[in-house]
């Protein structure tokens, strides 16, 4: 049985959110689409729910601030009852984040964020400073967004403007219903892995929804597949849906190649990073040469005045006096956050020259690289579990045989 | 006699039935937007009542002027009242209709995105759905008054105020020399007002809506 009644890390203590006995039947429908659902939410998770397009997953989140109000059973959130509650109220506690963004067309930005801080009556000069460090959070700068309406924004910094109005009021729980799901895949994997950052540090308790398993495992700290009726298949951590499905529902839904998907769960900072040899941009030859010569690489990075990277020159190249440092050699367009999974990483760097990816911080800054090798022996490592996992079943199978004839 | 010479000797008398046209045209329209939003926010989300409300103001639309005006004879008498009330029942129809197709279009995911947040009903309505829905609405407020103008002139059968007594009065008098003049005086003013109106409402759509959603 999958477990859904002791998440780890919960200490014990009162979890953000419970789910009783709930269920919904729409008017006219004999099957519920959410059939008895018993689920426990630790504060400061990630929850994904995911499963197969009608099994009730946008149902269940939308239940949980009741805009589809539950035929049976209770919502339980921080210890207090609030299936009877006022449900206004009730939404104004828990952001609120879907597909569409669903920004008001009409209002500027910072209007938009405003809206449930205004509603809850904070003053002006309290309203506007959270606007302002909201969306420095979210990476767009106030003073160039405040006064924009969402029209000017492109999908991504809708998404983002998005985020921040449902984190204006600082609500412990948010809820998101495919976030990510109407952008390009190159910005999607960009917000996803700022939101991871921003996730460190505001520890907001998350349910998200999304059809994608890759998404699910990126972004879950916990992960509920669920089938159809919102019956939970099962409930865990990504690393254990990986390695042990709990039934074929589960293997199917994760489809072929989880080992490889476990690359999704690695991320860039738990590796071991590699110097590779780099020079400020104002550096003369001989001192990148000096460098270059210093390691057992075949470049050197260079490094603006911020220590970002600029671009990466062979030995080769350092003989062409014709154009300044910062315009020979190769581009550094292979560049990753510690938070990125190794599976971002591995994109990136199938694209550079090098084959190896410079990992910066969230300034930019240039702090090691993660190179082709360090990725291909997890692989290996992560193909020689997965190997060892199906002979071992086929072991058994071949042991219960063998019992029975 | 032309019609410059007209105009010249009975401008002032003129000026006079235009403003009082006008003002007949002010005060229906006022009322025909008070009721036609009304009704229109009212039945915009049920199918029933909406489909109701839009065959009730279209059939007032396609009664005949000349039939309304000496219909409310009856119980209403002559005046300025059985103008006021044909003409209030002809300006509705646009307002409804383009009350309930600007609420009706407003996005969805913006009205679920602002029921998310606990905004509620009345919030939802008046903050996001009715300023989304503006542009339409107060186009239908400009079709209607554009309609109400025309239709205001034929208020003199019952005795109403307006232009439309000069163009009775010269109707009646067909074949003496201002005649012709004094018909042509009346329409041109009627069509000054229209004009007027049509630029007032330009004027006003672009003032009062928000920037974000402007074309």
């Amino acid at each position: 049985m999958p477990d859904v009644t002791t998440p780890s890390g919960g200490n014990g203590a009162e979890p953000m959110i419970r789910l009783q006995d709930l269920s919904k039947v729409f008017p006219g429908q004999a099957k519920p689409a959410v059939d008895s659902l018993d689920m426990t939410i630790a504060a400061g998770e990630i929850v994904v729910l995911v499963g197969p397009s009608g099994c009730g997953k946008t149902t269940t989140m939308r239940l949980i601030n009741r805009l589809i109000e539950p035929t049976s059973g209770r919502i339980i959130l921080e210890g207090e009852d609030v299936t009877k509650v006022n449900p206004d109220r009730l939404r104004r506690r828990i952001g609120y984040v879907i597909q569409q963004v669903g920004l008001f067309p009409h209002h500027t930005i910072a209007d938009n964020i405003a809206t449930v801080p205004r509603m809850l009556g904070w003053d002006d000069k309290r309203i506007r400073a959270r606007v302002d460090e909201l969306l420095a959070m979210v990476g767009l700068e106030p003073a160039t967004y405040r006064s924009r309406y969402p029209k000017h924004l492109s999908g991504g910094q809708r998404q983002r403007a998005g985020v921040a109005r449902a984190l204006s009021a600082d609500p412990s729980v948010m809820l998101m219903d495919e976030p990510f799901g109407a952008i390009d895949p190159i910005t999607r994997d960009r917000l996803q892995n700022e939101f991871l950052r921003l996730q460190e540090t505001i520890r907001k308790t998350i349910i998200f929804v999304t059809h994608d398993i890759d998404e699910a495992i990126k972004m879950g700290d916990r992960i509920a597949i669920l089938r159809e009726g919102s019956k939970i298949a099962q409930y865990d951590t990504p690393e254990r849906i990986l390695t042990a499905p709990a039934d074929d529902f589960v293997a199917d839904f994760i489809g072929a190649g989880a080992s490889l998907k476990r690359l999704g769960l690695t991320r860039v900072r738990d590796v071991e990073l590699v110097q590779w040899p780099t020079a400020p941009r104002g550096a003369s030859r001989p001192e990148v040469l000096e460098a270059l010569r210093g390691s057992d690489k075949g470049a050197v990075l260079i490094l603006d005045e911020q220590r970002r990277p600029v671009r990466w020159v062979s030995a080769r190249e350092i003989q062409r006096e014709d154009l300044p440092l910062s315009e020979i050699g190769l581009p550094s367009d292979a560049v990753v956050q510690p938070q990125a999974t190794l599976a971002d990483a591995l994109n990136e760097m199938l694209a550079s020259r090098f084959g190896c990816a410079a990992v910066v911080d969230g300034s930019g800054a240039y702090l090691g690289s993660v190179e082709f090798g360090t990725v291909s022996a997890i692989i290996q490592e992560l193909r020689r579990d997965a190997r060892e996992q199906s002979r071992a079943a086929a072991d058994e199978l071949h042991a219960a045989q063998a019992a029975r004839s | 006699m032309s019609v410059f010479d007209y105009l010249g000797r009975q401008g002032d008398r003129l000026f006079g039935l235009a403003i009082e046209h006008f003002l007949i045209v002010l005060v229906s329209v006022s009322i025909s937007t008070v009721v036609g939003v009304a009704l229109g926010i009212l039945t915009y989300r049920t199918n029933g009542p909406r489909r109701a409300a839009l065959a009730t103001t279209g059939i007032f639309l396609t009664i005949p002027s000349f039939a309304l005006f000496g219909l409310l004879i009856g119980p209403l008498g002559l005046g300025t009242t059985p103008a006021v009330v044909a003409l209030v029942m002809y300006g509705l129809l646009p307002i409804v209709r383009n009350t309930i197709v600007g609420l009706r279009s407003v996005d969805s995911a913006v009205v679920e995105s602002a029921q998310g947040m606990g905004m509620g009903r009345y919030r939802r309505l008046f903050r996001i759905e009715l300023p989304l829905a503006w542009p339409v609405i107060i186009t239908g407020i400009r079709v209607s008054a554009v309609i109400i103008v025309g239709i205001a002139a034929i208020a003199a059968v019952v005795n109403g105020p307006g232009l439309g007594k000069d163009i009775f009065r010269a109707l009646a008098r067909v074949g003496t020399p201002t005649a012709v003049p004094q018909a042509i005086s009346a329409v041109l003013g009627i069509i000054a007002i229209a004009i007027l109106i049509d630029l007032f409402f330009v004027l006003v759509l672009r003032l009062t809506t928000s920037r974000g959603i402007r074309a």
